[in-house]
């Protein structure tokens, strides 16, 4: 390897991702664009907060919103606070910049976790997953029942436009609260990755492989769990408080297990055991959910196969596949596996391309209308036998692609 | 105050034999494979679809035993064709599969049958009155639904204690191994467990359907509370799930029924507290969805394996 290069090597990826943040602007426009990018830095974090937990630490839970949802509601109440501190213009609140949001998330989440996490750490696995579904749904119902705190159906709602303002960055349209979302959340990957590397990071990882034997050497297990339960509910919590400024609404369906589930989802889609999956899979999904939605009525459908299709046919997700194509380049016998990958990829495209067809298709016989197909320009029948005959073509043909191209990969081995 | 009483305690009862069809299917599948199906309660939402898309044409009775077995054959080319091929990866991998499913089912359900309830209900003859107490009705589709239910019991009992199949799943269900070694097809017993669980939650779905209400929600609500049987009962025991089916199913009623609230409860035990403040304004019934979540935690607390379970999850 080259010598001189090597200094760049552990550099790279954060050098060219400041890079990206902060040409990004120069290359979109339109305030549309910056508030689904904004969502997609907010579900950044949440996703690779979540992954703290299960890639990292082995633990699934299904209550991660909870501390999601208490860092929102820390800093939309807090944001209030600075509201009301700046007619006074005195005391703690009125020094306090709408900027620094997200750090009270922050301590709300990790507070939560503290709070709550010690008897949930025991055993991780089933009984993990099920008390924190059992978490989840207390918190979330009894949420309504505190309307002033949790604002019952309707939510909190607060103005980020308050307190004193820095660089004079008036966070006013989506485009203003893009540099607050890069800012936070350059800070919150590079704060998740470097907790990888302290040797909590790695005793987690530790603790998801082999607990017993850990507890053998003299670490105890629950402790470890709980010290990264309380780490992984504060970055979530992070997360809520940069979603309570880019909202200034927080409901009380942040808190519940549709929101617990999405970080499930987009952890899983992009890859558990790869640090940076969970950013990828936070990417794909939040487009796919804010794109699709406008040109039909099944995308959370369509998000749901691709996780199940993930779960099913790419275990190490989106990452693990980036991660297989880099190492196999470093190697340098990419060119030896790039058909078998091509082929694979084909017929995943043309297997999706019938599904999409047949739902597209359904969907619109159950209602009568079809915006993606209209879109692509196309008036299909769904009385014609001919359009049924193309779907099977397409299921036929992605499945052909994807034996010949198993038999050339077993040829070869 | 009788009143209340007898009838919370029918419903309750009724509603806790639902559960425990959806709950003995999945603790079922749970001790078998290690797999606690996410996608257990968007089964029974397909039942009660199922019946009432077959209803439309062939009527009520047909359906009640055509829908559940749809429903079987469609989990048992789940357990084949899904299930088993995540199987390796391992236990998280196939909760994340079923997670992924009740996705699916979920939203196909919103695509075909919309997002607002559908009017599927009991044929007119069921919706007479059984008897009449205290003034109140109670219609004979309730004690038809109760006796379905007990019949379900008696006859999964029958089958897991009387028959050599059960004896197999019995043996399967600890000793799964040794069993493939006397050389049964322990594959095939998995789909065949899986496909009957997922079919008694069909069932459960069909005559519960017209009982509460048929929408795309049911599954959502339901599901997590069913997740609370099978833990609170202890993984993988049967009785512990029907016990656990019939604590939740009366204490949710019981609660539901009671119009008293914290504060007046705090005052009955001799505090001083405002009966209408905010926390202790908060009454009985509209704690009732919680009730099982909160026994949940408890229970995962201070007694992890359950009532009746042997094992820790």
């Amino acid at each position: 390897m080259n010598k001189s290069l090597s200094w760049w090597r552990p550099v790279a990826p954060w050098a060219i991702s400041a890079l990206v943040l902060v040409t990004l602007p120069l290359v979109v426009a339109g305030n549309g664009t910056f508030s689904i990018i904004n969502v997609v830095a907010i579900n950044i974090v949440f996703a690779l907060s979540y992954n703290m937990l299960l890639g990292q630490g082995g633990m699934l839970s299904f209550g991660h919103a909870v501390f999601f949802g208490l860092g929102a509601y820390g800093a939309i109440h807090a944001m209030n606070l600075i509201g009301e501190a700046g007619y006074d213009g005195h005391g703690f609140w009125a020094f306090f910049p709408v900027y620094l949001l997200p750090l009270v998330g922050f301590a709300c989440g990790a507070l939560a976790a503290l709070v709550v996490g010690w008897p949930f750490c025991r055993r991780a696995g089933t009984a993990f997953a099920m008390i924190t579904l059992g978490l989840g749904e207390l918190v979330a119902a009894g949420s309504q029942m505190v309307p002033t705190v949790f604002g019952g159906e309707a939510g909190v709602f607060s103005n980020r436009m308050v307190g004193p303002v820095w660089f004079g960055l008036e966070l006013a349209q989506p485009a203003d609260v893009y540099w607050f979302m890069a800012f936070w959340t350059l800070v919150a990957v590079f704060a998740m990755w470097a907790f990888t590397r302290t040797p909590l990071g790695r005793m987690s990882n530790a603790v998801r492989d082999n607990a017993d034997r850990l507890q053998f050497i003299g670490y105890p297990p629950r402790n470890l769990r709980f010290l990264v339960f309380i780490a992984a509910g504060g970055f979530a919590g992070l997360g809520g408080g940069m979603a309570a400024v880019n909202y200034e609404i927080v409901t009380p369906e942040s808190l519940g297990l549709l929101t617990s589930g999405l970080a499930l989802l987009m952890a899983a889609v992009g890859g558990l055991a790869v640090f940076y999956g969970p950013m990828v899979g936070a990417i794909l999904v939040t487009v796919m959910n804010s794109l699709l939605s406008d040109y039909t009525d099944a995308s959370i459908l369509y998000v749901g196969l691709v996780f199940l299709a993930v779960v099913m046919f790419a275990p190490g997700g989106l990452g693990g596949g980036i991660e297989q194509v880099r190492l196999a380049w470093r190697r340098g016998d990419l060119g030896a596996h790039l058909p078998c990958w091509l082929g694979g990829a084909l017929a995943v495209l043309l297997i999706a391309l019938g599904l999409v067809s047949t739902i597209e298709l359904v969907y619109q016989i159950s209602h009568g209308r079809d915006k993606l197909a209209r879109l692509l320009g196309l008036e299909p029948d769904p009385a014609s036998p001919l359009v049924w005959l193309g779907i099977i073509t397409l299921f036929a043909a992605g499945y052909g692609v994807a034996r010949v191209s198993g038999r050339y990969r077993e040829a070869r081995a | 105050m009788l009143e209340v009483i007898v009838f919370s305690t029918l419903n309750g009862l009724l509603y806790g034999l639902l559960l425990f069809m959806l709950s003995s299917g999945l603790t079922l599948i749970f001790s078998m494979m290690g797999v606690l199906n996410f996608a257990h309660a968007s089964f029974y939402m397909l039942g009660a679809y199922f019946a009432y898309a077959l209803g439309l044409h062939i009527g009520f009775w047909p359906a009640l035993f055509l829908a559940p077995l749809l429903v079987a054959v469609l989990g048992a080319v789940v357990e084949r064709f899904g299930l088993r091929r995540v199987h390796e990866n391992g236990h998280v991998a196939e909760l994340l599969f079923t997670f992924g499913l009740a996705y699916v089912i979920d939203e196909t359900v919103h695509l075909l049958w919309g997002s607002i309830p559908v009017s599927y209900s009991a044929p007119e003859a069921l919706r007479a009155p059984l008897f009449s107490l205290f003034g109140t009705d109670y219609s004979i589709y309730r004690g038809v639904t109760m006796m379905i239910a007990i019949l379900m019991f008696v006859a999964l009992w029958f089958l897991l204690k009387k028959t050599r199949v059960g004896l197999m799943i019995r043996a399967a269900l600890t000793h799964g191994a040794m069993v493939g070694h006397l050389g049964h097809n322990v594959p095939r017993l998995f789909m065949g467990v899986f496909a009957f669980g997922c079919g008694l939650a069909a069932l459960a779905g069909v005559i519960g359907g017209p009982l509460l209400s048929t929408e795309p929600g049911m599954a959502q609500s339901l599901g997590p509370v069913v997740f609370v049987v099978v833990v609170v009962g202890g993984m993988g025991s049967l009785s512990g799930a029907f016990y656990a089916s019939l604590l939740i199913g009366l204490v949710q009623t019981f609660f539901v029924a009671l119009d008293v609230s914290i504060g007046d409860l705090l005052n009955g035990l001799g505090f001083a507290v405002d009966p209408y403040g905010e926390v202790t304004g908060i009454t009985l019934a509209s704690i009732a969805p919680m009730t099982p979540f909160i026994l949940l935690v408890l229970i995962l607390i201070f007694r992890p394996r359950g009532l009746m379970g042997e094992l820790e999850p």
